[in-house]
């Protein structure tokens, strides 16, 4: 049960500075604890986070195992034309999960 | 002599009396209050506040059919929006088939079973968090009226017993805390009043949402007493004495906690 929330103005002029902001769903397992018999839990993390906006990447984050559980991801960018937002995260275990929104430059 | 040791002893009772007693209603405070500004702005943004993810996890599992019935919970329910809206607040409530009380998770899984004849969904699974965390969401905002039903109060009497009650190689009772020393810090933390304005919530320390019950069993074994089963009934009475006790104050589910 993957899930992502993502926050992208609706609406904005052109040259405005907009704030991005997601939200993924996911365990973030370190790859160093152990389960009480002394098992090391295998790492499960998400290790790379991608953003295009009209198909040109303007965004890219590599996630370590630091990195808490649910990822929260934001950045800006300039608002410079009307489209789409295309993001992607990808990781360990084959984890791969895209999510998208639109915005109208005014 | 013995007139002074009988005055020590009264001004002794007097003494732990004042300090046993309830928090006043003018001075109850929700654990948002003790948190930064940044934890604070995690909860109230939506998209910022990891317990949203259950929530969305929820409202699908609300929409799809299970068990044998071929039912979905909205078949019988509706939109959860109406038709959920203000029972979290009324949790846990008395059941008329079992005489006792269940919580907000209970009610699911009995739900679960004879309705949708479907297996109940075990305690502190992702499923049954996301589903209760998407019915009290429907709450969020309205007043806590848990514990109006007059069934109820042998059970909330239970369940002040047990807070009350000192347990634990540490020997402490929830109320030396949470009662007697909610302005203090322990170990750097704040400690709250114990109200249960947000469950099931976010809390950071789990990197996780999780039940009441999973934070009382948390307090409970960190005075080094013997913590009760998921859905035990001490768990619940516990569960319902704390929400009556914070009666009034405004649902926030789902919280974040540090």
């Amino acid at each position: 049960m993957a899930s992502a929330l993502i926050n992208v103005p609706k609406r904005a002029k052109a040259g405005e500075i907009i704030e991005i902001k997601t939200l993924m769903s996911h365990i973030m397992e370190t790859g160093y604890r152990r389960t009480a018999t002394g098992e090391v839990i295998p790492r499960d993390i998400i290790t790379s986070f991608a953003c295009r906006y009209n198909g040109v990447e303007i965004f890219r984050a590599d996630l370590f195992p630091a990195i808490a559980a649910n990822p929260f991801i934001t950045f800006f960018t300039v608002a410079t034309e009307s489209g789409k937002f295309d993001f992607e995260w990808i990781g360990d275990e084959g984890f791969s999960e895209t999510a998208s929104a639109s915005i109208t430059v005014e | 002599m013995r007139a002074r040791a009988t005055i020590v002893a009264a001004l002794l009772v007097a003494a732990f009396a004042a300090r046993a007693a309830e928090i006043p209603q003018a001075e109850r405070r929700s654990g948002f209050s003790f948190m930064t500004s940044d934890t604070q702005s995690m909860q109230n943004e939506d998209t910022a506040n990891p317990g949203m993810l259950w929530v969305l996890d929820g409202e699908a599992l609300w929409n799809g059919k299970a068990g044998a019935s071929g039912k979905a919970c909205a078949d019988c329910h509706g939109d959860a929006r109406a038709s959920m809206k203000g029972v979290a607040a009324r949790y846990p409530a008395f059941d008329q088939a079992l005489g006792r009380p269940v919580n907000l998770e209970q009610r699911i899984d009995l739900c679960r079973s004879q309705h949708q004849q479907a297996t109940p969904l075990a305690y502190e699974s992702r499923e049954l968090l996301a589903l209760t965390t998407f019915v009290a969401q429907q709450s969020r905002g309205l007043a806590i009226e848990t514990g109006a039903d007059p069934q109820l109060a042998l059970f909330i009497d239970r369940g002040r017993a047990l807070f009350m009650q000192r347990q634990g190689q540490f020997n402490l009772a929830c109320a030396n805390c949470h009662d007697d020393n909610w302005d203090k810090r322990l170990a750097g933390s704040a400690i709250t009043q114990a109200h249960p304005t947000g469950y099931p919530e976010y809390r950071l320390e789990w990197q996780s949402l999780g039940s009441l019950q999973r934070r009382l069993r948390g307090c409970i074994t960190g005075v080094r007493a013997q913590a009760y089963d998921y859905g035990a009934p001490e768990l619940v009475e516990l569960e319902l004495y704390l929400m009556s006790r914070a009666r009034g104050m405004p649902i926030e589910t789902p919280a974040v906690r540090p």
